[in-house]
């Protein structure tokens, strides 16, 4: 499966002509649909190109070290919860008192503290989950991911497991953030941003030896590289960029709960990723909208849309190799 | 902190250990004779306890219930081999963890259309359903008691069947070297299908052990399979010898942890403190243990000597 992909032109996206006018296109899609929805006054589904936005920076930060490094990771979805909860805890105390010094709306505090929170326990847990290898590291993060759901669960003073409502998005100076247009574009920006950034480190030199350990992990340190700290380097970048993802979220939903950092979450995050296609840095995004369609859809058919939705996702596992970019891909190939 | 308090947390521990080794016993074989890694593990829990619910409300027995719901979670393990799990071994384990996730969702939502979304309480016989002295002034649920002793006989006859049989035998060497057990002629596909049947009838049993205190409810497992995941991460992934000390020291340690520790607490911080910290301690008192035996030796207690 890896082969291919890696040999194919996947690794630098600008010279990929299927995949890369498909791209541009979703994401000029992306920029102006959204406008078109709200000034005809659909809320419902600027709400869901909000959220497609959120998770496809999300599951953009997972495929860095899933896709790239190797590194499957199952508790991504508890980064999403740090940098929510670092969204609803100060907001929380800006209302109700309490704990002074991180009271406060200030969306700049909110996005640093998710930052910085979410960097510490990538760095804390990465280091342990690291050592080990394969199916070890799946199910350690996995570990990790429940017992921040667990220790959250457990925080009776911010709702515990009935979560937390938060009364009002951060404030950004010259923003009106409660504005739905104005967030999503925040969103959108950010997304940008993440892919960019992902799009540079990918092809780095830091990137090359991330996905040479993948490939052959004995190899890069015959060549002199301490994979180890390479490899935590690319996790607690990604856990980084989840947890700024978590706080997007947290503003958005305006209801948090453990729940969303539940193994489930993280498994979701993962699906995305290998639905889109883990070869590539936009796969992910794809694989997101795919998601809250087939969510949306299959839900406005029965109440009961997670058993369609789980066969798709073993129909997806046996028989979609490389995931639907995977698809673009070979169509593209044939083209050329 | 009383001694009868303590003997009590203890001997519920015990308990919680040996539903704990009856999954992780499933998840350990599949792993060290397939190498596969079966999420939808907890998802047989669910479905024995199901089957073991429904056929003793309709019998009006427990004992028929226990009987009969076995061969059922077999069955169901063997189909879901059959179908899903056997076209997986080839693949890499991300492909295991996506696929057995989606069959998570798939038993979720079959068992609330087959069963409810209620959940279904299983009713003990009397003589079960009572208290037994264990000691003078010392009370303890005779059900629990007996999960402690049936868990412990299947561990010995598991001890027996891996380390005194024909199955056994080969279990232990497709454990070591797969490729050469089946180029000794040993079919090696019908050996993973009853692996698996097994994996499934063990932790069907936990389930249907666990039915009566708890009820059989949707998505029961999802829970406990992550403990049983810290279980054999703790104890080597791949070694039952792993899998039972490691099952029984977190079950011990979750217990006495949510039992005991804010009176440890108090010894050393103010009570308020204490209150507010041990909760939230308690609840990650696996995963910090987990963490720390990991940090010491990554490949956990006893990993199996080849892999």
């Amino acid at each position: 499966m890896a082969e291919t992909s890696m040999a194919g032109a996947a690794r630098t996206p600008f010279n990929l002509t299927v995949s890369n006018w498909f791209m541009l296109a979703c994401l000029i899609a992306l920029a102006v649909v959204p406008v078109i929805i709200h000034v005809t006054g659909n809320a419902f589904w600027l709400d869901i190109a909000t959220r497609l936005v959120v998770l496809s920076i999300a599951a953009v930060s997972l495929n860095l070290i899933l896709g790239f490094g190797g590194m499957v990771s199952f508790g991504h979805a508890a980064y999403l919860g740090i940098g929510a909860y670092a969204v609803g805890i100060p907001t929380y105390h800006a209302l109700f008192g309490e704990f002074d010094a991180i009271a406060t709306n200030s969306g700049f505090f909110h996005v640093v503290l998710a930052v910085a929170l979410s960097a510490l326990f990538a760095l804390i847990t990465g280091a342990i989950c690291l050592r080990t290898k394969g199916v070890y590291f799946i199910m350690i993060t996995m570990a990790f991911g429940q017992m921040i759901f667990y220790l959250f669960v457990s925080l009776e003073t911010y709702g515990a497991d009935d979560g937390l409502v938060i009364t009002s998005r951060s404030e950004i100076p010259g923003i009106n953030t409660s504005n739905p247009l104005a967030f999503y574009f925040i969103c959108y920006g950010s997304l940008l941003a993440a892919l960019y950034l992902v799009h540079r480190i990918v092809n780095s030199r830091f990137g090359m030896v991330i996905q040479g350990a993948k490939g052959n992990e004995d190899r890069m340190r015959s060549l002199g590289y301490n994979t180890y700290i390479y490899r935590l380097a690319a996790y607690v970048i990604s856990g980084t960029i989840c947890g700024y993802a978590g706080a997007l979220l947290g503003n958005f939903t305006s209801f948090i709960s453990p729940e969303m950092m539940d193994w489930a979450a993280s498994g979701e995050l993962m699906f995305m990723v290998i639905l889109g296609g883990s070869s590539s840095i936009f796969g992910p995004v794809i694989g997101a909208a795919v998601f809250l369609l087939l969510e949306q859809v299959l839900s406005s058919f029965t109440i009961h849309w997670t058993l369609p939705f789980g066969i798709i996702l073993i129909l997806t596992v046996l028989f979609v190799k490389g995931g639907i970019s995977g698809l673009l891909e070979r169509l593209g190939g044939r083209d050329g | 902190m009383d001694a009868s308090l303590v003997l009590i947390q203890f001997l519920n521990g015990m308990q919680l250990g040996v539903l704990l080794f009856l999954l992780a016993s499933g998840l350990t074989l599949t792993f060290g004779i397939m190498d596969f890694v079966n999420l939808a593990h907890g998802s047989l829990y669910m479905v024995g306890a199901f089957f073991c619910a429904s056929i003793t409300v309709w019998t009006g027995s427990f004992f028929w219930g226990l009987l009969l719901a076995l061969p059922c979670t077999a069955v169901v393990g063997l189909a879901v081999e059959l179908i899903v799990i056997r076209n997986l071994y080839a693949r890499d384990h991300l492909d295991h963890v996506l696929a057995t996730f989606g069959l998570i969702l798939v038993f979720d939502k079959l068992a609330e259309l087959i069963w409810g979304a209620e959940g279904i309480s299983v009713p003990l016989p009397a003589w079960l359903d009572g208290q037994v002295t264990i000691l003078p002034d010392i009370v303890f649920p005779t059900f629990r008691l007996v999960i402690i002793l049936g868990g412990l006989m299947v561990v010995a006859g598991l001890y027996w069947l891996v380390s005194h049989t024909r199955l056994g035998m080969l279990i232990r060497a497709g454990a070591s070297n797969r490729t050469m057990v089946g180029a000794l002629g040993i079919d090696i596909q019908t050996l993973f299908t009853a692996v698996f049947a097994l994996g499934a009838v063990l932790a069907g049993l936990a389930g249907m052990l666990i039915a009566p205190i708890t009820e059989a409810s949707i998505g029961m497992g999802n829970e406990i399979i992550i403990t049983a995941f810290v279980v054999i991460i703790v104890g080597g992934i791949g070694s039952m010898k792993g899998a039972f000390v490691a099952a029984l020291l977190i079950g011990l340690i979750d217990t006495l942890g949510r039992s005991f520790l804010d009176d440890l607490f108090k010894l050393v911080m103010s009570t308020e403190a204490a209150e507010t910290s041990a909760p939230a301690i308690s609840a990650m008192l696996i995963y910090i243990i987990m963490a720390i035996i990991l940090a010491i030796r990554p490949q956990g207690l006893f990993p199996p000597k080849v892999r």
